[in-house]
């Protein structure tokens, strides 16, 4: 699937809840809590996304020429948008990551965690998950994949 | 009289809604809501007093320049000073670097603090300390979260020349005993700051009986506007802490060799000084007359016992500096839940909390945490604010667990 596929499964997803923003939130929590967890061996220092109130580790690496991150949080409202992330942008191919426009954000009403002063780091995680991409993308034994 | 309702209807702000629910507006430590009489003052001031001070001999200068001086013995009033010792700041953080880069300590000093301190009242410090060869120390804390009042007197060295402590803890609310810890200081011959960033919009303050050599704080946690706060400093340091700022209005006679600066507390406010900011805060402090600072502390102990108790009964809360002697504000956390995660929640119930480690990083580590879900009071809130606080705080425990 591409990442706006996903991005629309998403947005169906949440649209069941309206404007029942206790249900969003239960949701949002239960994706945090399926989230797969980083290996322990990299929830190192240098992992962890500057900008966040909450501790985010972010592991970004090639496979088969696809970005894949795992990803882990200390909060888990913070945790299920890591969840959301991971689930639109791991697996895909670099230049797609950096040019994702990643709207459905705001289409599920989550926009406020884009907000500077929430200082939850989901503007920081998806600057780090780009960069990320960006920087293994031009890496030397990256090869981008020959069909998708 | 203190009236609630009455109180509430001083405030615009109270009536707006937050998430489609009235908003609770709990992060008073952070900044208070400003009532209609200290807006209504600002707007006069611009729409029928606004010129320059201290300078003009036309008639608004010389009103503008009245109401500003009115402002300055108003406020040192409400703290037990004299004007002449008074000074407008920016704020408490101002204040308090002023007073750390103006001491003209040797080098080598070493300065005291607390491990509860506001980042605000270490880095000045810090930063001093690393350009001129300095240490710093820290008063330890009890498990409880009250200062190691008597490790002061163990700390103290031959080098040793200030201390410098907050009078209430922003993050946990607990009141410091500081004129003990004056005391001691003064004995030892040390230089005391207090920071009263905290116990100003919460308490009677008299910086005489507390006899410290500098008192700071800021306008906008006691109702003002931002940016204006008050540097007390006892007046034998009028003539002797060192200015860090020079420039216009301090002056007697300026010539390209050599200035010669006014006397008392016009010398430390070079520049035109933040006039809507000190009216502002004249007003506000006029205000909290009018209800009782007294009042107000009785208030917000009531407020504050009764989310202690009702906090202490929820098995997944645990509070800290649970102790007797506090001013309105109570952090905690819920076990297991990170309090960014409660905080947001909190939020989606129009409840406005702070979380995070209220700029007290090294009294988070102490306390190994990661920050805290912090509620602070202010004399507009109510008992039923209170409730409806704590039956969020039980949905979003649900919600988490």
């Amino acid at each position: 699937m591409t990442i706006k596929e996903i991005e629309q499964e998403i947005i169906d997803e949440f649209e069941i809840f309206g404007e029942d923003w206790e249900g969003k939130y239960g949701h949002l929590i239960d994706l945090g809590r399926s989230l797969p967890k980083i290996k322990e061996e990299y929830k190192t220092e240098n992992r962890i996304i500057k900008g966040c109130q909450s501790k985010v580790w972010l592991h970004s690496e090639v496979k088969d020429g696809k970005i894949v991150y795992t990803a882990d949080s200390d909060a888990i409202i913070t945790k299920g948008m890591v969840a959301l992330m991971i689930r639109v942008l791991s697996g895909q191919k670099a230049d797609d990551i950096v040019s994702a426009e990643l709207d459905f954000i705001n289409k599920i009403g989550l926009k406020e965690h884009l907000s500077p002063t929430r200082a939850n780091g989901l503007v920081s995680m998806i600057k780090q998950m780009k960069l990320d991409a960006l920087a293994l993308s031009r890496s030397t034994n990256y090869e981008p994949p020959t069909k998708n | 009289m203190f009236d609630i309702n009455i109180i509430r209807k001083d405030f615009p702000i109270l009536s707006k809604t937050i998430n489609g629910k009235p908003l609770i507006y709990f992060d008073n430590g952070a900044t208070t809501q400003k009532p209609k009489a200290v807006i209504d003052a600002l707007v006069k001031y611009y729409s029928e007093q606004n010129a320059n001070i201290h300078r003009g001999v036309h008639t608004l200068s010389r009103e503008a320049t009245i109401l500003f001086e009115e402002a300055r013995k108003n406020v040192a009033k409400f703290i037990g000073a004299s004007e002449e010792e008074l000074i407008f700041t920016a704020g408490t953080t101002d204040g308090i670097n002023i007073v750390a880069s103006g001491l003209n300590l040797p080098g080598g000093s070493e300065i005291i603090v607390t491990e509860m301190e506001h980042h605000s009242n270490i880095l000045p410090w810090q930063l001093w300390c690393e350009r001129n060869n300095g240490k710093l120390k820290f008063i330890p804390l009890n498990k409880d979260g009250t200062l190691q009042v008597e490790k002061l007197n163990e700390l103290i060295t031959p080098n040793t020349k200030v201390l410098a402590i907050t009078h209430v803890s922003n993050t946990l609310g607990i009141i410091n005993p500081v004129k003990e810890l004056v005391k001691t200081a003064k004995e030892k011959g040390l230089i005391v700051l207090i920071d009263g960033a905290q116990s100003v919009p919460h308490m009677k303050v008299n910086v005489q009986e507390l006899g410290a050599d500098f008192f700071v704080f800021s306008g906008h946690k006691v109702y003002a506007p931002t940016g204006v706060g008050v540097l007390w400093m006892n007046k034998n340091w009028i003539s002797k802490l060192q200015l860090v700022k020079a420039g216009g209005g301090t002056i007697k006679t300026v010539s390209f060799e050599k200035t010669e600066y006014a006397d008392g507390t016009l010398r430390f406010e070079p520049g035109t000084p933040n006039i809507e900011g000190v009216i502002g805060l004249a007003a506000a402090i006029h205000y909290v007359n009018a209800i009782g600072i007294e009042s107000i502390s009785n208030h917000e102990h009531t407020l504050l016992e009764h989310a202690t108790k009702q906090l202490n009964e929820i098995k997944e809360v645990e509070i800290y500096g649970n102790t007797k002697n506090k001013a309105g504000v109570i952090s905690f956390n819920v076990k297991g839940a990170h309090p960014f995660d409660v905080g947001t929640l909190l939020d989606k119930y129009g409840i406005a909390v702070r979380t995070g480690h209220h700029c007290t990083q090294p009294l988070m580590s102490c306390l190994h945490i990661p920050g805290t879900v912090r509620a602070s009071f202010a004399m507009y809130n109510t008992l039923e604010e209170v409730d409806q606080f704590i039956e969020a705080l039980k949905k979003s425990i649900k919600m988490l667990s």
